[in-house]
This record gives C-alpha cells, sequence and structure tokens, in this order.
C-alpha cells in the first residue's frame, strides 16, 4: 500500500490537479498492477526511490549513491547473499520452532532481509543499533548469536544478550520507544567527541508514534550523529501505511530540518549505499538523517497474525516479484562468476544453520524460579529482598512434604 | 568532554540554606564531581528552572552539561535513557508534578525495566526530579503528588525530602545510586531553611527517620506533609499526647522496619500524605504494618490524605489537602479505640 493509492482511492480529496504519476512502475515499492495512474495529491515532489539493483538483477547507475559500494568487491556481494539466505533460514526455522511449540510467539523478517543486511553491513563497529523486535538480519550483522534472539520468544528472559558486547541493544516491543533512546546515546556520542554513529531501526506504524517524533525533533535540535532506519513494510498488523501517513514517510523529515530518502528495501545494495552515506553524515557532524527503506512484510506481522483477514495474495504475489534474495543472486550469476558450488555450500551452511537454531532451543532450559527477583535493581530493594525470601519460604515448605511423601513410601 | 571554569564552587562549610538552594548546591557538586552527570529539562539553563532549582548551573557548567531541552517530556526520559546506555548519569528535570504523563511511558516501560531486561548487565542512574504537590495556589496540573504511581512499578526508586539537609544528601545519593530514581521535591517547602552541611556523613538513602519521639502515636510522612506533622505533635502535646512524627523519606522502599518499630512502642499509627488515599502509600503501609504489628495495635491504621476527586482548584486546595485539623482529628479517632 503506499500514499499514493490512498489518493486515488478518495477522489474528493482536493488533488494536484492534473498532475498523474507512474509512481508504480518506477518505484519498486509500490504494488504496480493496481495503480499505475495514480493521482498524486502530496503536494511534494514524487517520491523518488533510490534503487542500484533492479528486481530483475540489473545493476542501475546512481551518481549520489554509486561512490558508497563503488569498491565493493564480488566476495562481499556474495558475502550480503549468505547473510541474506542464512537470515532468512534463521527466520523460517524460528517460525517452525513457533508451529512446534518451541518458541511462544515469532516475528518473522521474511521479505525484508535486503534492508537489514544492507543497512547493517553498513555500519562500523563501534557504531550503535537500537533495534524494533524484527531486526534478526541486523543483529546477524551485528554478530550477534541469532539463538539468543530467541530467549524472550520462548519465554526464558525477556532479552537474552548484552547490548554492548555488540553495540545492539535489546528489542524493543513497545514500538518507536528506542527510537528517543537512540538520539540519546547519539547526543552522547557528540558529548564523547567520538565519530561514531548510532541506526534506529523503527517501522510505518512506529512512525505515528509521539516519540519518534520527539527523537526526530530532539535529534534535530542537537544535531545527534543518528540514523533513522524506517522499514516500510506496508503494514502495521492490519493497518496498511495510509492509515499512518499522508505523506510518504521519508519526507518527514523536512519538516524536522534534516533529509529523508526513500530507498528500495529490497535492494540490499541501495539500502547498504544510502545508509553507509547517512552514517558518515553523522559522523561528519551533519546531524540525523532518515531513511525510509520501502519493502513488504511477505509474511504475518507475528505467528499470531492472520494477514488473510486484512490483505489480497496478488499484493504478496506482485512483491514477491520484487524478492531482495532473487535479485542479487541474479545479478551474481550473470555479472560474476559466482559458481554453483557457492550456492550449495551455502544450502549446506542453512541447513546446518538451522539444525543449529533448532538443538539450541529445544536444549534451551527454563529458568531458575529465583530469576523473578534477579536485577530489579542494581543496587537492591528491600522489598525485593523480602519478597524473595517469602518465595524461598514458600517453596521450601514443600520440600518437607516431599520428604514425607518419600518416606511413606 | 567540553572544558568548563565553574565560577562558584559547591558550599564547603555548613550553611543554612533554602530546601530549593540545597537541591542547586547538590546538583553543583556532583556536576563538579563527575563529568558524566548532565543535568536537563524545560527552562533548566539560563532560566535556571521555573522555580531556580538549577540557577547557575549552565553559566558555569556550560549548555553541554545543563542542558535546556524541546517541551516533551518523553523526549527528555528517552533521550536521558540513551545518555545512561552511553555512560552519562542525567538528572532530568519535569517542571510540575501533572507534566510526568507524557513521560510515563519512558519511565514505566523503558526506564524501570531495562536493567532486568538486559540480565544486569546495562544500568540506568537516571533521575528524574518532579516538584510536586499543593499548597502553593497554582493552577490545575501544578499541585499533584503522583508518587504512589511510580512506587508501584518494580525498578524505579521513589524518594521525597522534607528539608534543606536531606534534598542536599539524597540527592547526592540519587545521582550516585545506579537505580533510576524518582525524586520528588516538596515544592511548598522549596524556600524553607535548615542547615546543609557538606561534611556530614549522610544515612542510607531509603532508611526512615523518627525527627521526634512520642509515646502515644505515631504520624508518618514524607516531602511536604512531615512539616505539618510536627505541628500537628506541637498541637497535640499542648493537650497532653505524645505523638511520634516518622519522616519516611523513601517512598520505594519503604523502611517498614523503622515503621514497625515505632508503631511496637506507639501502638497506634496514622499515615498523613497529599497524595489521595485511595491506593495511596498509606494504604501500603496500612496494610504491611497490619501485618507486622497486629497484637501491638491499639487501633487500625488510619489514612489523612487527598480525596478521589481531581486536583481542586486553587481556592478549594486548603479543604482537599491534609492540615493541622484533618491530622489531629485522625489523631482523636485513633486514640479512641
Amino acid at each position: 500500500m503506499t500514499v499514493e493509492s490512498t489518493a486515488a482511492r478518495k477522489t474528493t480529496r482536493r488533488s494536484a490537479a492534473g498532475k498523474t504519476g507512474s509512481t508504480g512502475s518506477k518505484a519498486a515499492g509500490t504494488t504496480g498492477t493496481r495503480r499505475a495512474t495514480a493521482k498524486k495529491t502530496t503536494g511534494g515532489s514524487e517520491p523518488e526511490l533510490v534503487q542500484l539493483l533492479t528486481p530483475e538483477g540489473k545493476r542501475v547507475k546512481n551518481a549520489q549513491y554509486d561512490p558508497f559500494v563503488a569498491d565493493i568487491t564480488d566476495d562481499e556481494l556474495r558475502g550480503l547473499y549468505r547473510d541474506m539466505v542464512l537470515t532468512r533460514r534463521f527466520d523460517a526455522e524460528a517460525t517452525s520452532l513457533q508451529r512446534q511449540g518451541e518458541l511462544g510467539l515469532w516475528a518473522s523478517l521474511l521479505g525484508q532481509e535486503a534492508a537489514q543486511i544492507g543497512s547493517g553491513r553498513a555500519t562500523r563497529e563501534d557504531d550503535y543499533v537500537f533495534p524494533t523486535y524484527r531486526e534478526h538480519g541486523v543483529a546477524w550483522c551485528r554478530g550477534v548469536d541469532p539463538t539468543n534472539l530467541l530467549g524472550m520468544f520462548r519465554g526464558v528472559n525477556n532479552g537474552g544478550w548484552d547490548p554492548n558486547s555488540n553495540n545492539f541493544h535489546l528489542y524493543t516491543i513497545v514500538i518507536g520507544s528506542q527510537t528517543l533512546h537512540a538520539t540519546g546515546y547519539a547526543m552522547g556520542v557528540a558529548k564523547d567527541g567520538a565519530d561514531s554513529a548510532v541506526i534506529a531501526y523503527f517501522g510505518d506504524g512506529a512512525s505515528s508514534q509521539g516519540d519518534v517524533a520527539e527523537a526526530f525533533t530532539f535529534s534535530a535540535v542537537y544535531n545527534a550523529p543518528v540514523v533513522f532506519f524506517c522499514q516500510n513494510n506496508q503494514w502495521a498488523i492490519s493497518e496498511p501505511t495510509e492509515k499512518q501517513t499522508r505523506v510518504p514517510l521519508y519526507q518527514r523529515a523536512q519538516g524536522f530540518g534534516f533529509p529523508g530518502v526513500r530507498v528500495d528495501g529490497n535492494d540490499v545494495l541501495g539500502c547498504l549505499a544510502v545508509t553507509k552515506w547517512a552514517l558518515e553524515r553523522a559522523r561528519r557532524g551533519e546531524g540525523p538523517t532518515l531513511v525510509e527503506a520501502y519493502t513488504y512484510r511477505m509474511g504475518a506481522h507475528t505467528t499470531s497474525d492472520d494477514p488473510t483477514r486484512y490483505r489480497h495474495d496478488d499484493e504478496r504475489v506482485a512483491w514477491e516479484a520484487k524478492d531482495p534474495i532473487a535479485r542479487l543472486r541474479s545479478y551474481l550469476e550473470s555479472e560474476t562468476d559466482t559458481n554453483e558450488g557457492f550456492f550449495a555450500e551455502l544450502e549446506a551452511e542453512s541447513e546446518a544453520l538451522g539444525r543449529r537454531v533448532r538443538e539450541v532451543v529445544r536444549a534451551m532450559p527454563d529458568p531458575d524460579h529465583f530469576a523473578i527477583f534477579e536485577n530489579v535493581y542494581a543496587d537492591g530493594h528491600a522489598l525485593v529482598d523480602e519478597e524473595r525470601a517469602q518465595f524461598a519460604a514458600y517453596q521450601a515448605s514443600f520440600a518437607d512434604v516431599d520428604a514425607e511423601e518419600g518416606e511413606e513410601r | 568532554m567540553t572544558t568548563q571554569t565553574a565560577t562558584s564552587a559547591s558550599i564547603s562549610v555548613p550553611k543554612n540554606m533554602a530546601l530549593a538552594k540545597a537541591i542547586n548546591e547538590s546538583l553543583r557538586k556532583a556536576l563538579e564531581a563527575d563529568p558524566k552527570v548532565l543535568v536537563m529539562g524545560e527552562d533548566v539553563g539560563k532560566l535556571g528552572g521555573v522555580f531556580r532549582v538549577t540557577d547557575g548551573l549552565q553559566k558555569d557548567f556550560g549548555e553541554d552539561r545543563v542542558i535546556d531541552t524541546p517541551l516533551a517530556e518523553s523526549g527528555i526520559v528517552g533521550t536521558a535513557i540513551g545518555l545512561a546506555l552511553r555512560g552519562y548519569r542525567p538528572v532530568v528535570e519535569i517542571q510540575f508534578d501533572g507534566f510526568v504523563f507524557p513521560a510515563y511511558d519512558q519511565i514505566v516501560t523503558q526506564l524501570a525495566k531495562m536493567h532486568a531486561r538486559s540480565l544486569g548487565k546495562v544500568k540506568l542512574p537516571v533521575v528524574v526530579r518532579i516538584p510536586y504537590g499543593g499548597g502553593i495556589g497554582a493552577v490545575e496540573h501544578h499541585s499533584e503528588s503522583p508518587e504512589s504511581l511510580f512506587a508501584h512499578v518494580a525498578g524505579l526508586k521513589v524518594v521525597s525530602p522534607s528539608n534543606a539537609s536531606d534534598a542536599y544528601w539524597m540527592m547526592q545519593q540519587a545521582i550516585q545510586s545506579d537505580d533510576p530514581v524518582i525524586f520528588f521535591e516538596p515544592k511548598r517547602r522549596y524556600w524553607d531553611k535548615a542547615e546543609v552541611n557538606p561534611d556530614a556523613i549522610p544515612g542510607p538513602l531509603h532508611r526512615a527517620r523518627v525527627v521526634r519521639e512520642g509515646t502515644d502515636l505515631t504520624l508518618a510522612a514524607y516531602g511536604p506533609m512531615v512539616k505539618l506533622c510536627q505541628e500537628a505533635a506541637d498541637a497535640a502535646a499542648e493537650e497532653g499526647r505524645s505523638l511520634e512524627v516518622l519522616d519516611l523519606r523513601s517512598v520505594s522502599p519503604l523502611d517498614f522496619d523503622t515503621i514497625q518499630a515505632s508503631v511496637e512502642r506507639t501502638r497506634r499509627l496514622i499515615v498523613v500524605h497529599e497524595a489521595p488515599v485511595f491506593f495511596g502509600s498509606g494504604a501500603e503501609i496500612a496494610a504491611r504494618i497490619t501485618e507486622r504489628c497486629f497484637y501491638h495495635l491499639e487501633a487500625p491504621v488510619l489514612r489523612v490524605g487527598g480525596y478521589h476527586a481531581p486536583y481542586p482548584p486553587a481556592r478549594l486546595e486548603e479543604e482537599y489537602l491534609p492540615g493541622l485539623d484533618r491530622v489531629l482529628d485522625a489523631v482523636d479517632r485513633s486514640l479512641a479505640y
């Protein structure tokens, strides 16, 4: 769903008279077939989409962003491909594990691999990432063990990794909140005089949150080195993007005084280049940037969701033609000397990853009962101590019963 | 860090000062002692805050450390969380009690839980200063006492000083705490003076204190109501009644041991706070002290506080707020059992 499609249906709205745009055909982000003649009512310029790799796997020249991927090697391209394939495999395994009852819930990133791998690989080791709960691909790029992501979905913890080990913050479930944390962190980076950058992930749904607007305001006012990376996957559970905004999301940045750019979120090369550009702006002290990665949530919102209630298969089919992995494969096969062996090895590696994830999750123990009382406070709290002791006494009271029953037997 | 030359150092000898000034001195000392300490909020810079609590700090420590923020409370607390994750120790000011709710989500959902969610890996040393309570004839949303709404949330600590000396030291301790602390400042007592001794050795932050010993009944309060309870004890003394007064100082955690010890002596307890009685801190104290002191109590624990109604217009606040007569009326009722 696009903003333009809203305009197309609502004929009573005041529109930019006479201007029609074939937004669908050029912008890989639109579904194409249904709104090739959508009228544009945003009043601004037509949504421009940065794309370096077409859905068919053809490299497109782009004067502004080509320099950021100019020296990319074939090996690095294969690396991006491997990242996407393994991320997708991990994601599919997690979905299966949920179906098998090993996880309580899973939020699939299917379809968003390019947005996440492209942006994730653009970050430097000292950069800091603030994810939502769906950034499994970014976590992969940051070196977070994928099995660590599963603890919260299995219900053994509420965040199973040390954020400072990989500069990858905990998943944030209440949408948009983390954009403020990223902004504050970036303010701290600037105070320290470091040239690191910070990247905050959020989605089209979160773009409606006040916290996101406040993060835009604070980052602009303090010129904080932060990149706001919005994956517009067209759907916030059941609500299309047109229920969140009347302008293309990237254009919101202008009102806050910093640049916004829309990139084809299924183009890993485009996402890599645009994010590098934005991160380097941040490093140079030029402040925040909003990147809207125009993509599509191919799966359900989570394993608890049923998208058949609110969207049609034809939309998904249209987006399948723009698959991020398929297009890079086409490019690798036609423009590089990547051989069958590479794909075969990757397939084997994929299977091994799936197996490992399966085994680790199934072996993941339930937490100790007393974990309830752990880390509630850093400096301790009298009430927590008292309640822990009460809980211990209560638990211990069963030991006598058990012992008596043992004697009776 | 930017360098700054402080033109005036924090106090080094005991000095009589107003509660607001004591917090100012405490913030100054913290800013001097630790370059990671930041002060942020609306109007805290040039203006020095609407109550002048941060007066002069920006001049001496610069705009990088005493930060005027956009007028967005969620943004203030949310960015403070990010700064804390980066290793800073932000002290944020919420201008008035009634303005904290836009930040409530960041405080409750993010600030309070992040240490636990990280399995103890990250710490959130953020102090949220909130001038609170009524009695100053203010307009709507400027006189509320929302401390229970924060005390109910695990992960937060909630304190409220009643006098200048405690304000100074409790602020020092709150800033040193690795946990988020909601620091409720009794705005109607901002101008009350007391001696602050910068060389004193403070007691634990969350320990209650007996401010007046008595034998017939215990009055327990914190923040602005401690002074009222002392006045009530004075008045009761004229009638030959000996009231003990406790300054609880901390609402989370509550120092039940000190309350229990007092009640075991006096056998009667009245909790006084400005916040509505219903689900207020007095309710929790009553429940727990009843459990702990069931066989000592001569009367049920009574509570004096605000009503279950929106904080009224200023011309009605004297009727709404606990005053001397309402406290003494409760004393009569308790002693009648």
